[in-house]
C-alpha cells in the first residue's frame, strides 16, 4: 500500500441521507485519500453514525453522489459489546472474517493464524485467549480495532474509540491510527472531543449538515464551533488559549 | 450390576435412553443460542404456542413436525400483529396471544371427540417412543448440528453487537429468523419425548449449568451436552426404580444438575 499515489478511497458529493422519510443528514460533500485521517465531529444526533451507516453501505443515501472506491471496515464504540458474552479475544477478531468468508464456513487455521497477527498489531498477541469480558476498556477498544483489520478494508471507521479509555490506551490507538493510516488506509474518527480532532489531517463538522471541512486549525472557528453545536458553547476567561468548553456530553 | 443394568433391559427404556441422548445434543446446541439471546421466555412461550398446531396435526392424522411448524407460523404471525396494536402494552399482548393459543390447543385436546392419548403431548411419551421416532429425531437432530455450525458466526457476530452487526456482514433479522427455526425445531424434537411443558427443560437447563462452570462457547455446548445426557441416564434410574413419570424425572434431573452447577461456579468464583 506504500509508496504509491494516494488513491481516493470515498468520494462524496452533496449527499443526503436520513430514516424512513426523514433527512437527518444533508449537504456531505468530501473526499477521503489513503494515507488520511479525518476527524468527524458534532453533537449527538448531528449525524456521525448516519454517516457512518452511509459509507458502510448500511444506508442508501438519498441523494447526491457517493462512490467508495474500496470497503469499509467498522469500529464501534466499546460500551456496545456484551461482556457477558463467552467468547476470547481472538473470538471477537474472527469476527472479522464474516464479511470476507461465506457465513457458513467455520473459520480455519488461515482464518486464525490473520485474527492472531491482527491482535499483534494492536499489541494484543498476548491476550488473544484472554476472556473478552474481563480486558480493560482500552483493550477491549484495541481488539475491536483488530476485528476491523481482519476485514482486511482500506477504510477504517471508528466510532468514538476514545470513550471508556484510559490514557496510557489512548495514546496507543492514536499512533495505532496514525500507523494504519502510514500504510495507505484512509480513516475516519468520529469524536466529540474538540482538542482531539486538532491531532487529525483535517475535519469534518456535522450537525444535520455538513458545517465545515479542513485542516483542524484553520477549520474550527468559533462560528463554526457554534454552527456545529448549536450555539451551545461557553467561552472560557483565557480566550485565545482554550476557545471553547463543550456541556458534557451524554448517551 | 443388576441394578445398573436392569433397567435397560426393555427394549422401550433403551429407545427413551437414545432418544433422549439425541434430544441432549440438539436442546444444548439449540439452547446456548437461546441463553446468549436471552430467549429462555420467548422459547417457553414458542413451545405453548405451538400446541393446537400440534393437537391438530394429531387429530387430522398429519405428522406432527408439520402441525408444530404451522403452529409456530400461526404464532408468530398472531404475536406480530398484536404487538403492533397501539392499545395493548407488548408483553400483555404475546402473554394474551400465548396463552389463548395454548388454551385453545388444550379445548381441542381435551374434547370428548378427540382420541385417547392426546395428553402425551403435554406431558410426552417417553417410553412410548417407536423406532420410526427415534430416525426421526436422529435426522432432525443432525439437521440441527449441521445448521448450528453453518450459522456459528453470523450468530456470534449479531449476538455480540446488534447495532453494528450489519457492518459485519450479519443480518440481525434473518439470523434471529433462522434462531427462531431452530429452537422451533428444537421444541418439535422435544415435545415427543418430555412434552409441551417439560421441552423447556431441556433447551434451558442444560446450557444454563454450563455456562456457570465453562467461559468458551464451544466447551459450553460440550458441557451441556455431558450434562442433558447425565441429566437423562439419572432420570431414567429415578423412574424406573421410584416409579415416576419418565418425562417429569428426567426434567427434574436437569434441574437438579443446573443448581449443582449453579453452586460449583459460585463457589469457584467465590
Amino acid at each position: 500500500m506504500q509508496d504509491r499515489e494516494p488513491v481516493t478511497l470515498v468520494e462524496a458529493r452533496g449527499v443526503r441521507a436520513g430514516y424512513g422519510r426523514s433527512v437527518v443528514l444533508e449537504d456531505v460533500d468530501f473526499d477521503l485519500r489513503g494515507g488520511e485521517r479525518i476527524a468527524v465531529l458534532g453533537p449527538n444526533g448531528g449525524g456521525k453514525s448516519t454517516l457512518f451507516r452511509l459509507l458502510l453501505g448500511e444506508l442508501e443515501p438519498f441523494g447526491g453522489e457517493l462512490v467508495m472506491n474500496g470497503a469499509g471496515a467498522f469500529v464501534p464504540q466499546t460500551e456496545r459489546s456484551r461482556l457477558d458474552y463467552p467468547v476470547s479475544a481472538l473470538d471477537v477478531a474472527l469476527m472479522g472474517t464474516l464479511s470476507r468468508l461465506p457465513w457458513w464456513r467455520p473459520n480455519g487455521r488461515r482464518e486464525r493464524r490473520f485474527a492472531r497477527e491482527a491482535l499483534g498489531r494492536v499489541g494484543l498477541a498476548g491476550l488473544a485467549d484472554a476472556q473478552f469480558g474481563e480486558l480493560s476498556g482500552g483493550q477491549r477498544q484495541r481488539v475491536l480495532v483488530a476485528r476491523a483489520l481482519v476485514q482486511n478494508a482500506p477504510i477504517l471507521f471508528l466510532d468514538e474509540p476514545f470513550v471508556g479509555v484510559d490514557r496510557p490506551s489512548e495514546q496507543l490507538l492514536e499512533q495505532l491510527i496514525v500507523d494504519l493510516a502510514a500504510e495507505g488506509r484512509g480513516i475516519m474518527v468520529a469524536t466529540h472531543d474538540i482538542e482531539q480532532t486538532y491531532r487529525y489531517d483535517r475535519v469534518l463538522c456535522l450537525n444535520g449538515r455538513q458545517v465545515a471541512l479542513g485542516p483542524p486549525l484553520q477549520t474550527l472557528t468559533r462560528e463554526v464551533l457554534e454552527t456545529t453545536y448549536g450555539g451551545a458553547i461557553v467561552t472560557l476567561p483565557d480566550e485565545g488559549q482554550t476557545a471553547a468548553i463543550l456541556p458534557p456530553h451524554h448517551h | 450390576m443388576h441394578a445398573l443394568l436392569d433397567p435397560f433391559a426393555e427394549p422401550f427404556m433403551r429407545r427413551a435412553l437414545i432418544e433422549l441422548l439425541l434430544l441432549g445434543v440438539a436442546g444444548s446446541l439449540v439452547g446456548c443460542w437461546v441463553l446468549l439471546y436471552e430467549l429462555a421466555y420467548s422459547t417457553e412461550s414458542l413451545a405453548h404456542a405451538l400446541f393446537p398446531g400440534l393437537v391438530a396435526a394429531a387429530l387430522l392424522g398429519v405428522p406432527l413436525l408439520a402441525g408444530g411448524a404451522a403452529g409456530v407460523l400461526a404464532a408468530a404471525t398472531a404475536i406480530a400483529l398484536v404487538v403492533r396494536t397501539p392499545v395493548i402494552a407488548r408483553d400483555t399482548g404475546v402473554a394474551v396471544v400465548i396463552t389463548s393459543l395454548f388454551g385453545l390447543g388444550v379445548v381441542l385436546a381435551l374434547s370428548p371427540s378427540a382420541p385417547p392419548g392426546l395428553e402425551s403431548l403435554l406431558f410426552g411419551d417417553l417410553l412410548g417412543v417407536t423406532r420410526g421416532d427415534l430416525v426421526i429425531s436422529g435426522v432432525l437432530v443432525a439437521a440441527t448440528a449441521v445448521a448450528v455450525v453453518a450459522l456459528h458466526r453470523p450468530l456470534l457476530v449479531a449476538g455480540f453487537d446488534r447495532g453494528s452487526a450489519g457492518a459485519f456482514g450479519a443480518k440481525p433479522f434473518l439470523v434471529d429468523g433462522a434462531l427462531l427455526m431452530l429452537i422451533a425445531v428444537g421444541v418439535l424434537v422435544g415435545v415427543q419425548a418430555l412434552g409441551n411443558l417439560l421441552v423447556i427443560a431441556m433447551l434451558v437447563g442444560p446450557a444454563a449449568g454450563a455456562r456457570r462452570l465453562v467461559e468458551r462457547l464451544p466447551a459450553m455446548m460440550g458441557l451441556a451436552t455431558l450434562l442433558a445426557w447425565t441429566a437423562a441416564i439419572a432420570g431414567l434410574y429415578l423412574s424406573y426404580y421410584l416409579d415416576v413419570a419418565a418425562g417429569a424425572a428426567v426434567a427434574s434431573a436437569t434441574v437438579a444438575l443446573f443448581l449443582i452447577a449453579a453452586l460449583t461456579g459460585a463457589f469457584r468464583h467465590a
